[in-house]
């Protein structure tokens, strides 16, 4: 597991093309949508959390598929494929590249959110440090495993989204319910069931994926 | 086809077709009108029916798609696909004839209320079921697939409800509120909803039965056709 995942890491890091990708529709997707919503309108702050959510959730799911497709392009999957581990290690690790590559355009798109809104800055990232891992999981675990899948269909680009973000509703729903709270300084207990929330759904679609990827990758 | 076949598909089509003309005539003309609602409120017995065809649907999805991975059976995938069909179909009409009572009742077409919102999304879910299916580069291939989303979607339904309901919430109990009471004061009311919800229930048995025969027959037509195929 920690091959596939060191390899992936690699080509990433030697080539940079998903990560550039994912940073910059994320950023392109801050600015699109400040535009849907007008800056001087008095509820644009009450957009926040939703804006930095749509632009996560859009770039990652179309940076996701980059990560399977690559391995379609020399047929490379097949010799994953032939690999003697077990095809649920392979989504393991398949979901820990994801959730990496996720986690580091975050890095850059949360500051850069901050920036756009006007927040506080260290007092953000502080409220902000839990839910964006945690929900960023569950969504690399749902995406890898239904990235997969829409892999063996005509039109991959769309399925993916079609066939994800209804399943992935209690994941956003938590996330922009905890941002919006976290964000006007709720204290933490009063978000403490969408923690939960978010929690149960990571854990479910990680053991889901582990059972489930064996069926999706058989040729 | 053999003979017995026959006469028990006419039986079940005579049963669905006399159930459902008392139960219009109950929903039409024996039922008294709603004290607060009017003749608007007759279309909830037609709204609520829907219901436990669509989560009985979607429940039998959930589980044939589990048997279909681990059996590899033909005949769960058929019952599940039949399932989703007909599952949406229902949810369809459950939401089209709740659109068209909350018009006047709630005065807008849609609400986010969590049972809407709780709907809509197992909608989405279906509907990209069979759009997986009807797009996978290969047919079997495309029955597992369906399949690990059949499971994704049952064992999702739980965490979408809660967050949903965590979300926001306006929908009438209807049957029974919390506090024990019903919003069906007439017994009337009460016999009306039982006769539609075992019509429409029994209406989507017999669819049921016909569209998992359906899906055989065309498994036959496919497995026949290839075996014609290779052998010339």
């Amino acid at each position: 597991m920690l091959a596939i995942l060191w390899k992936d890491l690699l080509v990433e890091l030697r080539t940079k093309e998903t990560l550039a990708s994912l940073f910059l529709l994320g950023t392109l997707l801050l600015l699109v949508l400040s535009f849907a919503f007008d800056p001087s309108h008095p509820l644009h702050e009450a957009s926040a959390p939703g804006v930095l959510w749509v632009a996560i959730i859009f770039s990652g799911t179309i940076g996701i598929n980059r990560t399977l497709l690559r391995e379609r392009e020399n047929d490379c999957f097949a010799g994953l494929l032939l690999a003697p581990i077990d095809r649920g290690t392979l989504f393991l690790a398949k979901a820990a590249v994801n959730f990496i590559l996720l986690t580091v355009s975050e890095m850059f798109l949360v500051p850069l959110f901050i920036f756009f809104f006007n927040l506080p800055f260290l007092a953000t990232i502080a409220r902000l440090i839990l839910i964006v891992p945690l929900t960023t999981l569950g969504f690399a675990a749902i995406a890898t495993l239904f990235s997969a899948v829409s892999l063996q269909t005509r039109a991959r680009e769309i399925m993916l989204p079609l066939l994800m973000l209804p399943l992935a509703t209690p994941l956003f729903l938590a996330a922009v319910q905890t941002t919006t709270a976290l964000l006007s300084a709720t204290p933490l207990d009063q978000v403490s069931h969408w923690f939960k929330l978010t929690v149960t759904f990571d854990v479910l679609f990680l053991v889901v994926g582990w059972l489930t990827f064996e069926y999706a990758v058989a040729e | 086809m053999s003979r017995e076949g026959t006469q028990s598909d006419n039986i079940a089509a005579a049963a669905v077709a006399i159930s459902m003309l008392v139960a219009l005539y109950f929903v039409l003309i024996a039922v008294p009108n709603d004290a607060y609602q009017g003749p608007v409120q007759r279309i909830f017995y037609i709204h609520l029916s829907m219901w436990l065809p669509t989560f009985a649907a979607f429940g039998i999805v959930g589980v044939s798609s589990m048997l279909f991975l681990w059996r590899r059976d033909r005949r769960w995938d058929h019952l599940a696909t039949s399932s989703a069909e007909l599952g949406l179909l229902f949810c369809t009409l459950g939401l089209a004839t709740g659109c068209i009572w909350a018009k006047p009742i709630w005065g807008t077409w849609w609400t986010w209320d969590p049972r809407l919102t709780l709907t809509l999304v197992l909608w989405m879910i279906y509907a990209a079921y069979l759009l997986l299916r009807s797009l996978a580069t290969n047919p079997d291939q495309g029955a597992v697939l369906a399949a690990i989303l059949g499971v994704s979607g049952v064992v999702d339904l739980y965490l979408v409800n809660r967050a949903v309901y965590w979300w926001r919430g306006i929908h009438p109990a209807v049957v029974v509120n919390k506090g024990g009471g019903s919003g069906l004061q007439d017994p009337m009311m009460r016999i009306t909803l039982g006769l539609c919800m075992l019509a429409f229930f029994l209406l989507f048995s017999w669819l049921l039965r016909l569209r998992v025969r359906t899906a055989r027959i065309e498994d036959d037509i496919d497995r026949l056709r290839h075996e014609v195929l290779s052998a010339v």
